[in-house]
């Protein structure tokens, strides 16, 4: 008698506890960024929730680099997430080709984001958008404050006093000049090319005729870069053929190094371990008064599972992510990862507002070979990090490195045949 | 016992010792192995899966931007297996030599001190020899310093000429522990009466190791050999742990292994192929495949074989 009374009692408060959670829609998120549990459970959720009664959010992110193989074979399975974060560009769009990612190009938050921010998850014609746009990187340099003021040298402008900056430095002696290396490759096209070329091929313009085939790989605009880069192998540090990544990172918070071709990601990181005074400066253009070009590079979006029963729930959900308060919970919790949306945000770290500060002075672009280029085989991407380590050691003259890409583009690319 | 023979029962023990074991290896190594071989004969064309036969390997042989590559790895992987073919065995049967040396003391340290890396980890191989000869942080640029000879350092792991060398090297000093182990068992295994016979003919020192042990350890270095062959065509972990998946610099430490992981999983921009990847790693099966077949009819047949 006593044991059923328990076991009904048992039953009553799991039926309680099941109606009580009925009410509730629970989204799952997908993400690879792990590194940001803490913000999502102490910022962003609970923001989200305060706002937005009888919807819960659950964070689970897996491991960056299966996250992938995760993803799609959980989509398979018909177990994924309600809300998936989504790679830029090719990844994201086979997810929609195969009709695992929905439509969600008429929610309301869309509007506050340009073109050149959604074209990371929208279709080849821009017509149709299945991410909402949720963080960038942007490329420049950072230097050592204190390494500046000791060699006498100011944040230079233009590409002529770039060189002459590096030169003063290296002839200083007290540091290395710029701390990258060319063993890991991906720096000396991501930092070095990608970095420096938007000023050439003038952003947008350049990277668009380039995909509609009105420019070649040939051309002035996209060797010109590499003309630089042939340019920086005497300034960075002995040995930097085997330089990594991480050897670059403790090169220059140690203070070993003045100037660092960086992407915004590091900041959080740099700002834990460096103990001197850090700025940035934007990649110097060719003559002074020149439009300044940079590379604001989408690289984290959001969106939505085709399969999921909490349809509207998830497009509320979304709408936030467009929204100013979720731009500036973002930005200030993960300096360094700026929001996308054209709503005003303020940053409290100095170095990370130094970056995004330039929206306003320069012109917006994303890196030129991300978008529909890499696409075949050869893959541009790959073959572009080839080649910018292989014209930095001067393995290869920039005409050569450029003739070589474009034989590989035009093999696969039809615009470009 | 008459009884038993008269009756044979079918020892259904045999199959029950043998399950586990053949269940697993057909689970784990069987089905992929023909999986894979299937999947090469296949490709995707839009989301479905279409038959087509060996367009693949005409793809990969055929198409200049496949052959290069696959061309490249294969010679960068004769090369990985030739410095340790020249260098690791050789190596190993020397150690081997002077550990089963009755007269050597602390021999047994040494055995395992040079075995010791063979049962670390490739990523800590991989990671620790980075450092070491890093120019930045390394000991090697310190060390040949030290003995004035710093002119010989180079960035050897970023410079095309070196890497692979290197990295062969590096492969070198961890495995060089194996073909010692399994020498030094042959060597053993060489009854006294031999060597003592050989005595009494006047032949000791280095003749008696030339003329008497080598003949004898012969069929334990071949195979050696083709376990290094094997070993090093499946060669992969080394080179992604220290250089990437993308093999730097510019391809130069580039072999089968690598290529095949690249093409199959994807890498950074580029889109896993599963199919093409089946069909390097269908072509990888083939070359070892023919490899441990001429090894067995061409060499292991025709060698002699001393009863003792």
């Amino acid at each position: 008698m006593k044991k059923t009374t328990l076991i009904g009692a048992m039953l009553a408060t799991t039926m309680i506890a099941g109606t009580a959670s009925a009410q509730d829609v629970t989204l799952t998120i997908e993400s690879w960024r792990n590194d940001d549990l803490a913000i999502w459970q102490d910022k962003i959720i609970p923001a989200f929730e305060a706002a937005h009664d009888g919807i819960k959010l659950k964070f689970t992110p897996s491991a960056p680099a299966e996250y992938n193989a995760v993803l799609n074979s959980k989509l398979d399975a018909g177990s994924a997430g309600d809300i998936i974060t989504c790679r830029p560009f090719d990844a994201s769009q086979a997810l929609f080709e195969a009709g695992h990612l929905a439509d969600i190009s008429d929610i309301e938050g869309m509007a506050n984001f340009s073109p050149v921010s959604k074209s990371g998850w929208s279709t080849d014609d821009a017509a149709t958008q299945y991410c909402v746009p949720m963080a960038s990187v942007i490329h420049g340099f950072i230097y050592n404050k204190d390494a500046f003021a000791e060699v006498g040298v100011e944040v230079p402008k233009t590409e002529a006093e770039f060189f002459a900056v590096l030169d003063k430095i290296k002839e200083d002696g007290n540091y290395t000049p710029m701390a990258m290396g060319t063993n890991d490759q991906w720096e000396a096209a991501t930092m070095g090319y990608n970095n420096i070329g938007p000023n050439y091929w003038k952003g947008e313009e350049g990277r668009l005729a380039l995909i509609a085939g009105d420019q070649k790989l040939t051309d002035e605009a996209w060797v010109a870069p590499y003309r630089q880069l042939a340019k920086w192998a005497p300034y960075l540090g002995d040995g930097y053929e085997a330089q990594t990544y991480p050897d670059s990172q403790n090169i220059f918070t140690l203070g070993r190094a003045a100037i660092y071709p960086a992407g915004s990601w590091e900041v959080s990181g740099f700002n834990g371990l460096a103990d001197f005074e850090m700025g940035a400066f934007y990649p110097p253009v060719q003559n002074a008064g020149d439009t300044c070009y940079i590379s604001d590079h989408t690289d984290i979006g959001i969106g939505m599972n085709a399969a999921t029963p909490n349809a509207e729930a998830a497009k509320t959900f979304l709408n936030w992510v467009g929204s100013s308060e979720f731009a500036t919970i973002f930005a200030n919790a993960l300096p360094g990862f700026f929001p996308l949306s054209s709503a005003p945000v303020t940053l409290e770290d100095p170095l990370a507002q130094e970056f995004i500060s330039w929206r306003g002075e320069c012109e917006s672009s994303i890196r030129s070979t991300y978008q529909i280029l890499s696409r075949g085989t050869p893959n541009l991407e790959n073959d572009t990090w080839n080649a910018s380590v292989a014209v930095i050691k001067g393995e290869e003259s920039p005409e050569d490195a450029g003739k070589r890409l474009q034989e590989g583009l035009a093999s696969w690319y039809e615009p470009q045949k | 016992m008459p009884d038993l023979q008269t009756k044979p029962k079918f020892r259904w023990y045999i199959v029950v010792f043998l399950a586990p074991a053949v269940l697993v290896y057909t689970a784990v190594m069987i089905y992929p192995l023909f999986n894979t071989l299937r999947l090469s004969l296949f490709t995707e064309i839009g989301q479905e899966r279409v038959f087509v036969g060996l367009q693949n390997f005409r793809t990969l042989f055929g198409d200049t931007v496949w052959s290069t590559q696959f061309w490249n790895a294969l010679g960068n992987n004769f090369w990985f297996f030739i410095v340790h073919m020249l260098v690791q065995n050789p190596i190993g049967v020397a150690l081997a030599a002077i550990l089963s040396h009755p007269k050597l003391r602390f021999a047994s340290f040494y055995r395992s001190a040079i075995f010791i890396p063979t049962i670390l980890s490739f990523v800590i191989v991989g990671f620790a020899w980075k450092l070491i000869l890093s120019p930045i942080w390394g000991i090697a640029p310190g060390m040949l310093d030290a003995v004035g000879l710093k002119s010989l350092y180079a960035p050897w792991l970023g410079k095309e000429a070196y890497a692979l060398t290197a990295l062969s090297l590096v492969s070198v000093w961890q495995f060089v522990g194996i073909p010692m182990m399994l020498i030094y068992a042959a060597l053993l295994s060489i009854p006294d009466e031999i060597l003592e016979a050989a005595e009494v003919e006047g032949i000791t020192g280095f003749a008696a190791f030339w003329k008497i042990k080598l003949p004898l350890i012969l069929p334990s270095i071949g195979i050696i050999s083709i376990l290094t062959f094997v070993a090093n065509f499946n060669a992969f972990d080394l080179i992604y742990a220290a250089q990437g998946a993308l093999a730097g610099p510019d391809f130069s430490t580039d072999i089968l292994g690598t290529f095949m992981y690249r093409t199959f999983f994807g890498f950074q921009l580029q889109l896993g192929d599963p199919h093409m990847g089946s069909t390097i790693a269908s072509a990888m099966f083939a070359i070892i495949l023919v490899g441990v077949c001429l090894y067995l009819f061409g060499i292991q047949s025709r060698m002699r074989r001393y009863q003792f």
